[in-house]
């Protein structure tokens, strides 16, 4: 059986003076999976992201990427490794839309030759024509399309795994509903490993193959998308009671 | 308005390399400010614990008076001194708080999220330093290079005090001249150029805050930068002083512009050598530790001050018996005492030439009943000096309703042709007595101890130039008081050009 993606074994992790976030964590995602992470705010679900790609280390346990201990691998080649989309995008603002795209494949000192094309190619994927888009700037891009950057930001150097923080919060619904389908269908294509932290038990039924539900600092719930809409769990029946109901005519 | 653009053209390649001077103090030291200043804030935004403290700093060196500041900076060695180096550190020194500063600010105004999203891009420090951090802090950077660029035009100014040039000397010479054209002369390019180099990185910061293009803030940057360097260039050649000449310093007013001069043209006649004029220094302090330094080669002193304000020696009344001592003590310290020019430049307690004839004064003594209701102004130097102001009271029994007001040497001529005050302390020898219709009350009670003039010089110059010691040894007994007070009254009232004056005078008793 080849290694999950990531591993989290027997993680805790606590911020300086403050209550543990994680507590005896453990949790693995196979490779090409789509893992939605579901919990209230302040449930640790951004600190849990920022384990993966080191900007925390655990304060025991161990979190494994690709089979390698987060504090063996390089920092800097496990983050350009893991594509990162923030919960408020943090596009730079003093870049054109090609150049925030290009960030990740420059750093990894790709030819110009090489970089123009996949930025090309990324937006195209992300539904904004280049043509268009690559020469504008981020504080001329709907919220929307600031989040489709962010995503083909995260992609640039095609890395095998994929973290998304809260990446539509902020949108209104229906351009949401849009992104979610563009989200499948980028997905579809590129089979990433993907881990989603959202606080919306929707948007994680939406998008993910499997839902894991965050409560003081453990799993309470990680079952099919299916099997968790079915919990008896009452407290992760309160989730599923905040997804809103269309009255049935 | 009309004299104003007449002095200019007619002093355009001193004007010229003045403005180069100035250009070249200011661009000189905002660039090293910019080198220290910006990784300095980069370090210290990092490090909160390090920033404040450092601010604290950064800010009380700001609020040292110019002048103060190179008063400390001239006992410091490398640093410190007389000339364009020492008025480099302080005008460093001023720029670096505005520097230092925006850039901590530019640095912390950075959105964490973005500062974040870079770390997890996988950008290294240096990285995210270089593409990100710096890119958005450099337009609160740069506002703060140009309030150092602005601040630095109008401190600059003051570095002519210390013969750093620039257009200070026409300031100061103006001070001392009590010529409101000479000021002009000085001040108005000089709020020009601050005007200017306002404007100029205004245009940057606007080229750099806007969102562009990379290549164009790249084209802004190197156009910025090829002006800076033009700009370098050409006051560097402007301003290049011949180097291997002898240094001829002077203090700062009219008369000691005059025998500085008169020094300079005397070495460059008939030594032969070419003369680096460093005229209008601070005052005699900082001719004494220039002298010593090396910054000069030679100045004019007179023996009173010497024995009393540079060797700190008690007062005496006997000409002769004074000029040996000073030259003794000059010697043991490296410098040699050239013989007397020929006048005695006494201290002169001075009133209206109205009320004099009006209440026949004709001695101090004659002044202590009327002192009752009068005020008196005295120079800086005259309220502190062991041979000033409070032997003269105790001498004469002088009482003023108030302590006297203490201002600038020259002004306080105006000040009292002008009635705002009734007694002042000058110099015997001042051209505005006769310009302004003063009149010198007789020291009958011999208080104040002679003051000859004669050129003091750095003893290994003499050595190694015996052609200078020569030449200037055949000035002695030349100068009288009656020449010095003529020399004085046609710079000070007649307005005219100090190197002419001295021409003529060279001319008509060679």
């Amino acid at each position: 059986m080849p290694a999950p993606a990531i591993e989290f074994r027997d993680v805790s992790f606590a911020r300086p003076g403050q209550a543990r976030v994680l507590d005896h964590f453990t949790l693995t995602v196979a490779s090409g999976e789509v893992l939605a992470l579901v919990g209230r705010s302040g449930a640790g679900k951004s600190t849990l992201l920022k384990l993966v790609n080191r900007l925390l280390v655990p304060d025991a346990g161990t979190v494994f990427v690709e089979g390698r201990d987060t504090r063996e691998w390089q920092p800097i080649a496990l983050r350009r490794n893991v594509g990162y989309v923030l919960q408020d995008v943090g596009l730079f603002p003093h870049m054109s839309v090609a150049d925030n795209v290009a960030v990740v494949p420059r750093l990894e000192r790709w030819s110009a030759e090489r970089v123009q094309p996949r930025v090309a190619e990324l937006l195209e994927l992300v539904g904004l024509p280049p043509q268009e888009f690559a020469a504008r700037w981020p504080d001329e891009l709907s919220g929307g399309q600031r989040q489709r950057v962010g995503v083909a930001r995260a992609l640039g150097v095609d890395p095998p795994l994929l973290l998304m923080d809260e990446p539509f919060g902020a949108l209104d619904p229906l351009t949401r509903a849009e992104l979610h389908a563009e989200f499948r269908r980028i997905q579809s294509r590129l089979r990433k490993t993907v881990i989603i932290v959202t606080h919306d038990m929707g948007e994680a039924f939406a998008l993910a193959d499997r839902v894991g539900v965050l409560e003081e600092g453990t799993l309470i719930a990680n079952d099919r998308a299916a099997a968790v809409a079915a919990s008896t769990d009452p407290r992760v029946r309160r989730l599923l009671d905040a997804v809103p109901v269309i009255p049935r005519a | 308005m009309t004299r104003l653009f007449a002095f200019w053209i007619a002093h355009r390649a001193g004007l010229a390399s003045l403005v180069g001077q100035h250009v070249l103090l200011v661009a000189g030291s905002t660039l090293v400010a910019v080198a220290l200043g910006v990784p300095l804030g980069i370090f210290s935004a990092r490090r909160p614990r390090l920033a404040s403290p450092l601010m604290a700093i950064a800010s009380i060196v700001q609020t040292i008076p110019s002048l103060a500041m190179f008063g400390f900076l001239l006992p410091v060695p490398f640093v410190g001194g007389v000339g364009a180096r020492a008025a480099l550190v302080v005008l460093i020194l001023y720029g670096l708080l505005p520097i230092v500063r925006t850039t901590i600010s530019g640095l912390r105004g950075i959105d964490a999220a973005i500062r974040e999203a870079g770390v997890a891009m996988g950008m290294t420090p240096g990285e995210l330093l270089r593409q990100v951090e710096l890119p958005l802090a450099l337009p609160s950077i740069v506002a703060g290079v140009r309030v150092a660029a602005v601040v630095g035009v109008g401190s600059a100014t003051i570095a002519a005090a210390i013969g750093a040039g620039g257009l200070g000397e026409y300031i100061y010479r103006g001070l001392s001249m009590v010529d409101t054209t000479v000021i002009l002369a000085g001040a108005v390019p000089a709020a020009a150029l601050a005007l200017a180099v306002d404007g100029a990185l205004l245009w940057l910061e606007k080229q750099l805050s806007t969102r562009r293009r990379s290549r164009s803030r790249r084209a802004a940057v190197t156009v910025a930068a090829i002006a800076a360097a033009v700009v370098m260039l050409s006051s560097a050649a402007a301003a290049r002083r011949s180097s291997g000449a002898i240094v001829v310093g002077s203090k700062n007013f009219t008369e000691q512009l005059v025998l500085g001069e008169l020094l300079a043209q005397t070495i460059e006649r008939d030594a032969g050598l070419p003369v680096d004029r460093r005229l209008n220094l601070g005052g005699t302090l900082i001719c004494d530790r220039a002298l010593i330094s090396g910054d000069i080669d030679v100045y004019v002193e007179y023996t009173g001050t010497a024995l009393t304000a540079v060797f700190h020696q008690p007062v005496s009344n006997d000409s002769s018996a004074v000029f040996e001592t000073v030259r003794a003590l000059y010697a043991k310290s490296g410098r040699t005492l050239l013989p007397p020019l020929g006048f005695n430049n006494t201290f002169a307690i001075l009133v209206r030439g109205a009320d004099a004839r009006g209440r026949g004064l004709r001695t101090i003594d004659d002044a202590v009943p009327e002192s009752a209701r009068w005020h008196a102004g005295f120079g800086y130097e005259f309220v502190e000096r062991p041979d000033g102001y409070p032997g003269l009271a105790t001498t004469y029994g002088l009482r003023f309703p108030e302590a006297p007001r203490v201002m600038d040497l020259t002004l306080s001529y105006r000040a009292l042709a002008a009635g705002q005050v009734d007694l002042i302390a000058g110099d015997a020898t001042a051209g505005l007595i006769k310009g302004l219709d003063l009149f010198q009350l007789e020291d009958n009670r011999h208080y104040f101890p002679p003051y000859d003039a004669a050129a003091v010089a750095r003893a290994a110059t003499l050595l190694r130039y015996p052609q200078v010691r020569t030449a200037l040894e055949r000035l002695s007994g030349r100068v009288s008081a009656a020449d010095m007070r003529a020399l004085n009254y046609a710079a000070d009232v007649e307005h005219r050009d100090v190197p002419v004056i001295v021409r003529e005078f060279l001319a008509r008793t060679r």
